[in-house]
């Protein structure tokens, strides 16, 4: 495998495990106004992507650092394309932030209830968006020779866009139930188990109609099987939540993202940024990429430095594995914030 | 205005907004490591109390500069898509360098800080404060590193065919000397903003509690009274180490950009010849300059100016005729890639009032915040309270000045080296030498519209985020240690710590609002959010 390639695989890694990861704490974020109808709920969602999410965002940014270190041209040309939706996603992802952590300094419930309803927005922005850029890289965007847009302003946001936004959407709502009836206990866990199995189906079908449009398009017999073990892997899924086995659901859901992913990256290799406009005007791996001297670098680093990562990162996980439950004392306080008591049982 | 210059003003604007959180977390930070494994080593409760208030303040802090750097991080793509494709062989790897090596230590490490009270064994919840700093401290690095690659590339040559650059000694790029010293200078320039806010915040308590009648042997009064002479120690030893590093810089600039070290530093010294592009400074320069000479620290500057330039200061013009003759007189004439100003004459000159301004707004500010920390440290000898009122708040307002030198250093340092993105570095024969101009650096296909759209957006939002940031900090530092943490003394730090008992018998603050509740959890969650 030439270092081109093994860089296209490590950057559709650090986008899938990004979904993967904040992929959850999206979900959990736009879950807040349906299953948080209690502030002690709300409290227990939000404690339970506490400690995560701001290393599940990393990924992000290492997955957009991984595209400009070692396809410039690639990072060059989908950014200015897509401006304004970029800059939504960003500032989505502004205010999220933010409102994680201001959320609970005061006790006025009105104002911890606008910051919840920021988490959920901010959060939804950034799904969407994320998932628009995803889709038109894999299946197009309007550009011409030099890589710069033909149209205005939306000209690259049309069908894929869309699908790629709801696909993205769909699956981390789900995840996020998922993860929920993972991490917590007691009615929320239900609750959380409930709505994954009723929508588990209907959310995989986006993501997996994406995939299937990549594959048709320039696909080939490993993307195709790669697509079946998703589809596949939503059946395990639906059936593993119905008998209450929420680790293998988890699991199962996360797979379905991972070939999902695999079939999309695995059929648009080695495009990196096709042009709707002439396929003679796509950016390859091989126009948009640095030097191999770069390249080789990098790739000695991040054999060093990825496995460290994923090794703490694991472990923090570990640390906090134990399921979190609301304390019932608590459960009928009047206001927000001056109820933050969940305790812990072990899992 | 033009896309180049809405896009300049946008990134100047975000830049320095996040440049004003990041010395903070930077800063305090390494201070904070400091004071957690004091904790850690002496058991004494004064040192958690530190620990758990400036804790506090980190994190309500850390979060808004992980927002902004979000925006910092995209914006090469977005804005300046020619200058990621042109630099991209150096400066990607950099940046991603930065995220995996850095970034992903300091916020899972954060995270298992804020939320491992209680929940890992001490010793271990020490070693993740430790982690995480070292992150900030790694990721300062690499992108200042990446920065000073663009003032002084070096371990690169220029591609046969697209003239860009192409790394052959990555080495090289992350041992540049520019890198070195700007690394240095920036890290010392940090713990001015942590000792200021230090000396700051601790000597308006301090006067407060003599006021209101409290006792000095409440521990609230010892912290605060401890906050301060660390403060003032670290603002006065950090002063000084600026100072050293600072002359470094100097010292490079004088070779590595001759222009912009003449801009900012000879103005009143050279008598220079006029001309067209020097007259607009001239005016300026000869009615103030004396002035501002009698403000800042004059042994400092005339000992920069004696080491490096009495030798030859080759003055603004001269430098922008030699400048004129290497790089082109004119843009080349290329409307695809220079737009407005393909074929215009180049300005060399950095804006003089800018460079000669900042570059004293640095160097005074900093000198300020030294002596509010001489003042703080004399008025609180061998346990002294000082009450004065101009002394105390003057002190507080006075939190603000590293940011400003902060803010100031880096307007110095990237508008200096204008008009070139990627300043030729002279170290390399001329026809083997590599440089960006800045015109040339903007994405081609983005619109007006659509960087203004951006441009205001950011600006509201972040206007929005200071203001409320603000807000919470100031409530949360006026309340004091005790209202920020009802648990001061948290209730074992792990499972095999010995577990004590709550607070020492200290009345401050406006803790204890009737809750009793003190499960390690409530402990996690009040520091926490
Ligand atoms: C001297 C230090 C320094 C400088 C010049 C910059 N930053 Fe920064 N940045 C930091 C020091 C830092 C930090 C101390 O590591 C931060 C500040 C607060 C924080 O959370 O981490 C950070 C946060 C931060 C983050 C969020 C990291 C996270 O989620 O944990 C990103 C993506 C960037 N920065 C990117 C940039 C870029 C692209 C810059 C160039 C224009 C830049 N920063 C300038
Ligand atoms: C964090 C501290 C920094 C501050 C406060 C800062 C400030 C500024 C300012 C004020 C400008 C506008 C200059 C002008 O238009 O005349 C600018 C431009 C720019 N800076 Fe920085 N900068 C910082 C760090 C960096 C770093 C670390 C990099 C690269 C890694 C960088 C890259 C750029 C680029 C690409 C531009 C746009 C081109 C230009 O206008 O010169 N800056 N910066
Ligand atoms: C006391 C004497 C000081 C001297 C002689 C000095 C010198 C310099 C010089 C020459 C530069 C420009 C470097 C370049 O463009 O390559 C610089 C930049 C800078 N200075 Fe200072 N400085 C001093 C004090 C301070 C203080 C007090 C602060 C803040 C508290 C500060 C913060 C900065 C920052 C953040 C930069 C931009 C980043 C960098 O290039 O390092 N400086 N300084």
């Amino acid at each position: 495998m030439d270092l081109q390639t093994l860089w296209f695989a490590a950057v559709a890694v650090l986008w899938t495990g990004f979904l993967l990861l904040e992929g959850f704490d999206f979900g959990v974020a736009a879950l807040l106004p349906v299953l948080g109808r209690r502030p002690a709920d709300r409290h227990l969602m939000l404690r339970s992507i506490g400690p995560l999410w701001d290393g599940n965002e990393v990924w992000l940014i290492t997955a957009a650092g991984a595209v400009f270190a070692a396809f410039p041209g690639w990072y060059a040309t989908w950014l200015p394309v897509l401006y304004l939706p970029f800059v939504l996603v960003l500032l989505g992802l502004i205010v999220r932030a933010v409102a994680f952590e201001w959320r609970h300094q005061s006790h006025d419930p009105r104002w911890d209830g606008t910051w919840t309803h920021v988490i959920t927005a901010g959060s939804l922005i950034a799904a969407l968006g994320v998932g628009a850029a995803l889709a038109t890289t894999t299946l197009g965007l309007p550009i011409d020779a030099d890589g710069i847009r033909v149209g205005g302003s939306f000209a690259g946001v049309g069908w894929t866009a869309l699908l790629g936004a709801v696909a993205v959407g769909a699956f981390s709502v789900v995840h996020g139930a998922l993860f929920l009836a993972l991490k917590t206990d007691g009615d929320i866990r239900l609750r959380a188990r409930a709505l994954a199995l009723r929508w588990a189906p209907v959310a995989a079908l986006p993501l997996l109609a994406w995939a299937l449009v990549a594959h048709l398009r320039y696909g080939t017999p490993v993307t195709a099987a790669l697509w079946a073990v998703a589809a596949l892997a939503v059946l395990v899924t639906w059936v593993r939540i119905k008998v209450d086995r929420e680790g293998q659901a988890f699991a199962a859901w996360a797979v379905m993202l991972v070939s999902s992913a695999a079939t999309i990256f695995g059929a648009a290799y080695p495009v990196v940024v096709p042009s709707t406009i002439d396929p003679a005007f796509d950016v390859t791996i091989a126009t948009a990429s640095v030097s191999d001297y770069t390249l080789t670098i990098m790739t000695w680093v991040a054999a060093f430095g990825l496995p460290v990562v994923l090794g703490y990162q694991a472990w923090t996980y570990w640390v906090f594995r134990k399921r979190l439950t609301a304390e019932p004392q608590h459960e009928d306080a009047p206001a927000a914030g001056t109820a933050p008591a969940p305790g812990e049982v072990p899992a | 205005m033009d896309v180049l210059d809405i896009a300049r003003w946008q990134f100047g604007i975000t830049t320095v907004y996040h440049f004003l959180l990041v010395p903070l977390t930077i800063g305090l930070g390494i201070l904070l490591v400091f004071l957690h494994t004091m904790w850690v080593r002496t058991d004494n409760p004064e040192w958690l109390r530190l620990t758990r208030f400036w804790g506090k303040v980190y994190l309500i802090n850390f979060v808004l500069g992980v927002a902004t750097g979000l925006v910092q991080e995209f914006q090469f793509g977005l804005a300046w898509s020619e200058y990621s494709r042109f630099v991209g062989d150096v400066f990607g790897s950099l940046l991603a360098l930065e995220a995996l090596l850095a970034f992903f230590l300091e916020s899972t490490f954060l995270g298992l800080w804020i939320f491992g009270w209680g929940r890992i064994p001490k010793k271990v919840h020490l070693a993740a404060l430790w982690a995480a700093v070292i992150g900030s401290i790694v990721s300062a690095y690499f992108i200042i590193a990446a920065n000073s690659w663009m003032q002084h590339p070096v371990g690169v040559v220029a591609d046969d065919t697209t003239g860009r650059p192409v790394q052959v000694d990555f080495l090289a790029v992350l041992s540049n000397n520019t890198a070195l010293a700007a690394f240095t200078h920036t890290i010392v320039a940090s713990l001015m903003v942590a000792g200021a806010l230090l000396v700051g915040v601790g000597l308006y308590h301090l006067r407060k509690r003599k006021l209101a009648g409290r006792s000095v042997d409440e521990v609230d009064h010892r912290v605060w009274h401890r906050s301060v002479r660390i403060g003032g120690w670290v603002s006065l030893a950090a002063f000084v180490l600026v100072a050293l590093t600072g002359d470094w810089q100097a010292k490079l600039m004088y070779q590595q950009q001759p222009l912009k070290m003449s801009s900012a530093e000879a103005l009143c010294e050279t008598e220079a010849p006029a001309s067209f592009s020097i007259f607009a400074w001239n005016k300026l320069g000869s009615n103030e300059c004396d002035d501002v000479h009698s403000i800042t620290v004059p042994g400092l500057l005339s000992f920069l100016a004696h080491n490096d330039f009495s030798t030859a200061v080759p003055g603004v013009n001269q430098l922008q005729e030699e400048y004129a003759e290497v790089y082109g007189a004119t843009y080349p004439d290329d409307p695809a890639r220079f737009g407005a100003l393909a074929g215009e004459p180049v300005d060399y000159q950095p804006v003089l009032a800018v460079t000669y301004w900042s570059f004293r707004l640095m160097i005074g500010m900093g000198a300020v915040s030294a002596g509010v920390a001489a003042y703080a440290l004399w008025s609180t000898r061998r346990g002294r309270i000082p009450t004065s009122r101009v002394g105390v708040y003057g002190s507080l307002l006075a939190v603000g000045a590293p940011f400003v030198a902060n803010a100031a250093g880096w307007v110095f340092t990237e508008m200096g080296r204008q008009p070139f993105v990627v300043v030729p570095n002279p170290d390399v024969p001329v026809d083997e030498q590599i440089w960006f101009f800045t015109a040339q650096a903007v994405s081609p296909g983005v619109t007006a519209a659509e960087v203004w759209t951006s441009l205001v957006a950011l600006t509201l939002v972040y206007g929005v985020l200071a203001v409320i940031e603000v807000g919470l900090l100031t409530r949360f530092i006026r309340a004091g240690i005790t209202a920020g943490d009802t648990s001061p003394t948290p209730v074992g730090t792990g499972p095999d710590d010995d577990r004590r008992e709550g607070p020492d018998g200290d009345a401050g603050g406006a803790g204890g609002d009737g809750r009793e509740r003190r499960t390690p959890d409530d402990d996690v969650l009040q520091f926490a959010y």
